[in-house]
C-alpha cells in the first residue's frame, strides 16, 4: 500500500474533525427540527419541510454559494458576525464544519423524523398518567425510544459530512491544514499529471473509515433496537 | 368519591354520562362501543369533555363552567390499560418505581416489597416488558399503577388480550387489590363473570348513556 505524506495526515484529521464536529453541532437542531416536523401542525410547515431538504436536492455548489453570499467576510450576516462577535467563517474549517453540517442536515432529519413516527404515542400517554409533564416525557420516553433514529442521522450526516466536496470547496476553498479535507486532497492530487497515484493511499483511508463508521452503526443501531423492543 | 358528570360528542357517538364511584371497586359494564373507556380516558385527563364536572374527594379536577382541567399528570390516578404500555426500554424494576420518580419521591422500599408481594411480581424486576408473558406484563402494569400512590385506579379491561387461562391466572390478584389496597377502582369491562367476581357496584352503559346503576345482582 502506498504511504500516507505528512500532508495526507493533515487532511484525514482535518476531515475526521470537520465531519464529527459539524454531526455532533447539527443533532441538537436535527432533533428540534425533526420533533417539529413529526409532532407539530403549523402555519409554513411545509415551507420548513422543504427548505430542510432543499440542500439534498440542489447542487452542492449552488448550497456553497448561497453560504458564500450569506456568510462571507463581506456578505450581510457575515460581516455582521465578524463586526459584532469576531466569528469569521470563510476560508475557515470552521466554515467547513457550516456548509458540512448544511449538506448533512435534511439525512439526519430523515431519519431522525422516522424514529419519532414510528414511536407510539399511548406509551407517552402513559407516562402522562404516572406524573411525567411534557419535558420529562420526551426525556425519559420520547427521546430513548428515538434512539435508532437518532443514531442512524448521525451517521448518515457523519458519512455526508466526510464526503462532502462542492459546498465546501466553494464556500471555503481548498487551503491545505485550514479547509483541505480528504476528498479535496484527493482532488488536487489528481488535477496534477501523475497524481493519481498518489491519490490512491487517501482513497483507501477514505473507505477504510466510511466502512468503519457503517460498522459501528450498525452494532450501535441493533443494540438501540432491541433494547426499544423491550428485550 | 369520585363524581362524573360528562359529555362529550364524537362524531355520531354523543356520551352523557353522570355517576358517583365510591370506595371498592365500581365497575362500567356495558357492550362495546359504549363508551366506557372514552369515559374513563375523561377521569385520567386523557380525554377532554365539551361540558361537565368531575371531582375527586375535595379536588376539581375538570370543570367546564370554571374552566378548570387539571392535566393528567397531575391528576395522581393509576390508570391500567388495556394493552399494559409497559415501557419497553425500562426493566420491570424501573417501570415500577416510573411514577414515584415522576413525582420526586424516593421509593419506599416497604411500599415496593408489599406490592411486588401483592402480585408476584419479585422475580420478574430484572427483566425486560419484551419477555414477559401477557399475564405478567398485566401484573406489573397494575403494580406499576399501583406503585405511584394513585387517589383512584383505573383498570380498562385490563384481562381482555388474555386468554381464559391466565384470565384466571390474573384474577385472584385483582380481587386482592380490592381487598387490601385500600384504593378506590374503577373497572371497565364488558365480561359479566368478570364483573360479578369482582365488583362492588355496577354502573351499566349502552350507546353513551347509564342505563341503570346499583349492586352486583343487577346483573
Amino acid at each position: 500500500m502506498p504511504h500516507l505524506t505528512p500532508e495526507d495526515w493533515t487532511a484525514i484529521a482535518l476531515s475526521l474533525r470537520i465531519a464529527v464536529v459539524a454531526t455532533l453541532v447539527s443533532l441538537p437542531f436535527g432533533i428540534a427540527i425533526a420533533m417539529l416536523l413529526a409532532r407539530a401542525q403549523f402555519w409554513g410547515k411545509s415551507l420548513i419541510d422543504a427548505a430542510v431538504y432543499l440542500p439534498l436536492v440542489l447542487p452542492p455548489v449552488v448550497t456553497g454559494y448561497l453560504l458564500l453570499i450569506t456568510l462571507g467576510r463581506r456578505a450581510p450576516v457575515g460581516a455582521f458576525l465578524a463586526d459584532h462577535f469576531g466569528i469569521v467563517f470563510s476560508f475557515r474549517w470552521t466554515g467547513a464544519v457550516i456548509s458540512c453540517g448544511v449538506m448533512a442536515f435534511p439525512l439526519m432529519v430523515r431519519a431522525i423524523r422516522l424514529s419519532i413516527e414510528a414511536i407510539d404515542g399511548r406509551l407517552e400517554e402513559a407516562a402522562g398518567t404516572l406524573g411525567a409533564d411534557r419535558l420529562w416525557v420526551f426525556a425519559t420516553i420520547t427521546l430513548p425510544l428515538m434512539l435508532p433514529g437518532i443514531i442512524a442521522g448521525m451517521m448518515l450526516a457523519f458519512a455526508r459530512a466526510l464526503g462532502e466536496f462542492g459546498a465546501t470547496i466553494t464556500f471555503v476553498s481548498n487551503i491545505p491544514g485550514e479547509t483541505q479535507t480528504i476528498s479535496a486532497a484527493i482532488y488536487t492530487l489528481t488535477q496534477v499529471p501523475g497524481g493519481d497515484r498518489a491519490a490512491l493511499s487517501l482513497v483507501v483511508v477514505a473507505i477504510c473509515i466510511s466502512l468503519a463508521a457503517l460498522l459501528a452503526s450498525e452494532w450501535l443501531a441493533r443494540r438501540a433496537s432491541a433494547r426499544i423492543h423491550g428485550l | 368519591m369520585l363524581v362524573v358528570d360528562v359529555e362529550k360528542t364524537l362524531g355520531n357517538f354523543r356520551l352523557s354520562a353522570r355517576f358517583a364511584g365510591e370506595t371498592g371497586a365500581t365497575a362500567l359494564f356495558g357492550p362495546s362501543g359504549a363508551g366506557k373507556t372514552s369515559l374513563i380516558n375523561m377521569i385520567a385527563g386523557l380525554v377532554r369533555p365539551d361540558r361537565g364536572r368531575i371531582t375527586l374527594d375535595d379536588d376539581v379536577l375538570f370543570d367546564s363552567a370554571t374552566r378548570v382541567d387539571l392535566p393528567a399528570w397531575r391528576r395522581r390516578i393509576g390508570y391500567v390499560f388495556q394493552d399494559g404500555r409497559l415501557f419497553p426500554h425500562l426493566s420491570v424494576k424501573h417501570n415500577l418505581t416510573y411514577g414515584r420518580w415522576m413525582s420526586g419521591h424516593r421509593v419506599d422500599d416497604a411500599d415496593f416489597t408489599r406490592v411486588t408481594e401483592l402480585l408476584d411480581i419479585g422475580p420478574l424486576l430484572g427483566r425486560r416488558p419484551g419477555r414477559l408473558s401477557g399475564g405478567e406484563r398485566q401484573r406489573v402494569a397494575v403494580g406499576r399503577a399501583l406503585l405511584m400512590r394513585p387517589r383512584l385506579l383505573l383498570l380498562d379491561e385490563p384481562m381482555a388480550s388474555l386468554d381464559t387461562r391466565r384470565k384466571q391466572e390474573i384474577l385472584p390478584y385483582l380481587q386482592r387489590l380490592r381487598d387490601d389496597a385500600n384504593v378506590p377502582i374503577v373497572y371497565v369491562s364488558h365480561d359479566a363473570a368478570e364483573v360479578k367476581a369482582l365488583a362492588t357496584r355496577v354502573v351499566m352503559l349502552d350507546s353513551g348513556r347509564i342505563v341503570s346503576a346499583g349492586g352486583v345482582d343487577l346483573l
